[in-house]
């Protein structure tokens, strides 16, 4: 979990593209394909994005590790649509009030391949991008409070230890008598009193990493930057090649007549 | 160029001045400190002693300008300060950069995730030219040891002593004048402690900062200062400083005041009952076994459908817990010594090999400590945690003691016993987690053995614990041994081994640790 906060000594060509680049790319990509629920669309962008993944240093167990919740979702929209949207063409499976058509399981692989679309290119940005250089990034280049995002910074950073202190507070609480098992009451009781020890432990935290932040005078009007967050030739080739991709998948959404605006209907 | 620097590139060392200063916390009624006057010149290395409750915290938050309670307008909200507290001529508050503060939770000490950022974010705060501020964190870092480490090596990555020395190069990245330092090591093994002390030093002889620390173990920081200030609680009646001299001085005149008041003076170890030497019955009675363990703290990584065993920190232990008999488990950080402790405490599940209760123990509950229930768990081994906080599951002290009672459907009689023999019985009606460090530690103690456990676990107790709280409670385990229960300690002391007895686990460490 805390080594997740950063990148694992990861070199991969992405990684060295400015984090907002990365963003403004991914925000095109999903944008185009959050507007159709086609299949044509879809597949392209996802081809695309396969194609990309090694720039990115991923690969598929460190994608499944990371976006395994992204995928399941999508997986379980594209099935959810497949039997539940309106019939049309031949029926293809019947069982009772689930069925599924030649049109509706057309929608639900639509859905499905939208959903891995729209979620790689996020796994992507994450895997590629240190959070610190996306701070950087957003107080520097996009001008947002330092205030703000570095405090945010920080505490993604207090994130990791909670997950190892929710381990231990359980234990210390079994070790009360408190216990995590048994059935689904006790289960919630324990989890909500878990979560409440937590939660202080949080706040003290919190505020203890607050003073040492101050005390190192965090919070003054001026400051500098130790890394300087520029942009190359690289941002000009990823926020390219967003628009590429983009700009692809509504070409052949358009070109096979299937492009479908979402609010439009089907 | 920063206005802490001298046309020489250095560090101008600070002073301080206090002049009937004292402090109101918002929301208490007597103040933290009162009518506080001081003098500290610059380059003076000052050591604050005082009992708990004298303010020495209190004194040196304000001195690096974060006392708590201020609003937006920079104005104090419900406290009261009165007389004043200045740093070069200048309240705290406006010399942003002149001090810099290490408290004493390293996790907290640490800002950024990598190494290298970490100890640049306070020279971006006072707005260094970048170019200016990697020559600093190239420099800092080398003071304090740590130079070895890439500047993008994960500060997650590090011990405690490392984080804590990070944290120092943080500072002194800052170059201020003024190096606070609020129980800096009360959370290290021995020899976290020696490393941030002796980097401290270096860099003291380095700048000639001015050096304020706070500090139960005098030993570790008597021949680094050239003054010793004793504090005592604020009142009316008497003035805030109580001693002030010579550390030598101080010493021999206040030595009966400051071991009454806790304080661990060099040489000094705090008188503890002996064993009586007439078993219990049940002494030696085989409790629990440990047979060829691997232990961690992960759990079993799943890939498809075949379970990944973690990879144990610790292989091949074998320890027995016998009735009445004290077994320390000692070992350099790393070692896997509180894993395992947990691990037969029945609260994680080994790796591999076994924990087993024996008969006297199991007493029909099954064989495996980690399969019971909790409420079977806590009437046979209680495990008393690092961190008290961590346990405490109500609102009042004595809720907490009734908790385990009452669980078990037992009555209550052992919770008097353990309110007048643990001194709670003025607190009762108090929030645990209002209490101070030593009451929290005697609670976490007496309500694990509200259950009457027959062996009790503890990690670390004795961690930044004054020397009073200390002597309780190796005296308290040695009447708990002779009446038949046996512990197990997870402990750094060596005095605290000795006073209990019995014997020694000791693990070596299972990977090379960093320098």
């Amino acid at each position: 979990m805390r080594q997740q906060l950063t990148l694992d000594g990861n070199r991969a060509l992405l990684a060295r593209a400015n984090p907002l680049s990365k963003f403004a790319a991914v925000v095109l990509i999903t944008a185009v394909l959050a507007l159709s629920i086609d299949w044509v669309s879809a597949s392209v962008a996802l081809v695309f994005e396969l194609i990309l993944f090694p720039l990115a240093g991923l690969t598929v167990s460190l994608l499944w590790q990371r976006g395994w919740p992204l995928i399941l979702a999508a997986a379980i929209g594209g099935w959810s649509t497949s039997i539940l949207a309106p019939d049309s063409g031949r029926i293809l499976l019947d069982a009772g009030i689930w069925t599924m058509s030649e049109g509706s399981l057309q929608l639900g692989i639509g859905f499905l391949l939208r959903g891995f679309a729209i979620a790689l290119p996020a796994v992507l940005l994450m895997s590629c991008t240190d959070p610190t250089d996306l701070a950087d990034a957003l107080a520097q280049k996009a001008r947002l409070p330092h205030r703000f995002v570095l405090g945010t910074l920080a505490a993604m950073r207090l994130v990791g230890l909670m997950a190892e202190e929710w381990q231990t507070i359980g234990m210390a609480r079994r070790a009360r008598g408190v216990g995590s098992r048994g059935n689904v009451v006790q289960r919630v009781k324990a989890t909500l009193g878990q979560s409440f020890g937590l939660l202080v432990q949080a706040i003290r935290r919190a505020s203890r990493l607050a003073v040492t932040m101050e005390a190192r005078g965090f919070g003054g009007g001026q400051r500098t930057w130790a890394r300087e967050s520029t942009f190359s030739v690289l941002d000009l080739w990823v926020v390219g090649g967003g628009v590429l991709i983009a700009g692809c998948a509504l070409g052949a959404a358009l070109a096979a007549g299937r492009w479908n605006m979402v609010w439009l209907g089907s | 160029m920063a206005p802490s620097q001298d046309a020489a590139g250095g560090v101008r060392p600070a002073a301080v001045t206090a002049r009937g200063w004292g402090w109101r916390h918002a929301g208490r009624a007597k103040p933290a400190v009162h009518a506080l006057d001081l003098d500290i010149r610059p380059g003076e290395r000052v050591l604050l002693l005082g009992p708990s409750g004298a303010g020495k915290s209190t004194l040196l938050h304000a001195l690096a300008g974060v006392l708590g309670d201020i609003n937006d307008d920079g104005e104090a909200g419900d406290a009261d300060e009165s007389g004043s507290l200045l740093v070069d001529g200048a309240p705290p508050r406006e010399r942003r950069g002149r001090s810099g503060l290490m408290q004493q939770d390293p996790e907290t000490q640490v800002v950024l995730s990598r190494v290298g950022d970490d100890v640049a974010f306070g020279a971006e705060n006072l707005a260094v030219p970048r170019d200016a501020i990697w020559a600093r964190v190239h420099e800092a870092l080398a003071d304090v040891g740590l130079s070895h480490l890439p500047l993008d090596h994960p500060t997650s990555a590090l011990s405690g002593g490392q984080k804590q020395r990070l944290a120092l190069a943080g500072i002194l990245a800052m170059r201020p004048g003024l190096i606070l330092l609020d129980e800096p090591t009360a959370n290290l093994d021995p020899d976290g402690v020696l490393e941030v002390r002796d980097a401290v030093a270096r860099c003291l002889d380095k700048t000639g900062a001015t050096l304020v620390v706070v500090e139960h173990r005098v030993s570790v920081w008597k021949d680094l200062v050239d003054r010793i200030v004793v504090l005592q609680p604020g009142s009316a009646s008497d003035p805030a400083v109580l001693l002030d001299g010579p550390p030598d001085r101080v010493l021999g005149e206040a030595r009966a005041m400051l071991t009454a008041a806790g304080v661990w003076v060099p040489g000094y170890v705090p008188a503890t009952r002996r064993r009586s030497g007439i078993p219990a019955a049940v002494t030696g009675n085989l409790l629990l076994a440990a047979e060829d363990l691997a232990v961690s703290r992960e759990r079993p990584r799943r890939k498809g459908f075949r379970k990944i065993p973690p990879v144990p920190v610790q292989e091949g232990v074998a320890a027995q817990v016998r009735a009445g008999q004290a077994l320390a488990v000692t070992g350099p950080n790393g070692a896997g010594k509180s894993t395992f402790a947990l691990t037969l405490a029945g609260l994680l599940e080994p790796v591999s090999g076994k924990v087993s209760a024996a008969v006297d123990l199991s007493r029909g509950a099954g064989i495996d400590p980690y399969a019971w229930k909790a409420e079977q768990l806590i009437s046979r081994v209680g495990t008393v945690f690092q961190e008290p906080e961590h346990q405490f599951v109500t609102g009042k002290v004595l809720d907490e003691l009734l908790f385990g009672p009452r669980h078990l459907g037992r009555g209550e009689d052992r919770v008097e016993e353990l309110l007048e023999r643990l001194r709670l019985t003025q607190l009762v009606d108090a929030n645990p987690y209002t209490l101070s460090g030593g009451e929290k530690r005697r609670l976490s103690v007496a309500t694990v053995l509200a259950a009457s456990p027959q062996v009790l676990v503890l990690d670390e107790p004795t961690f930044g614990q004054d020397a009073n709280t200390w002597a309780e409670l190796a005296s308290f385990l040695s009447e708990l041994l002779d009446a038949g229960t046996a512990v197990v300690s997870v402990t750094h002391d060596a005095e605290f081994t000795r006073a209990l007895g019995g014997a020694e686990l000791r693990m070596a460490a299972t990977e090379p640790v960093a320098p």
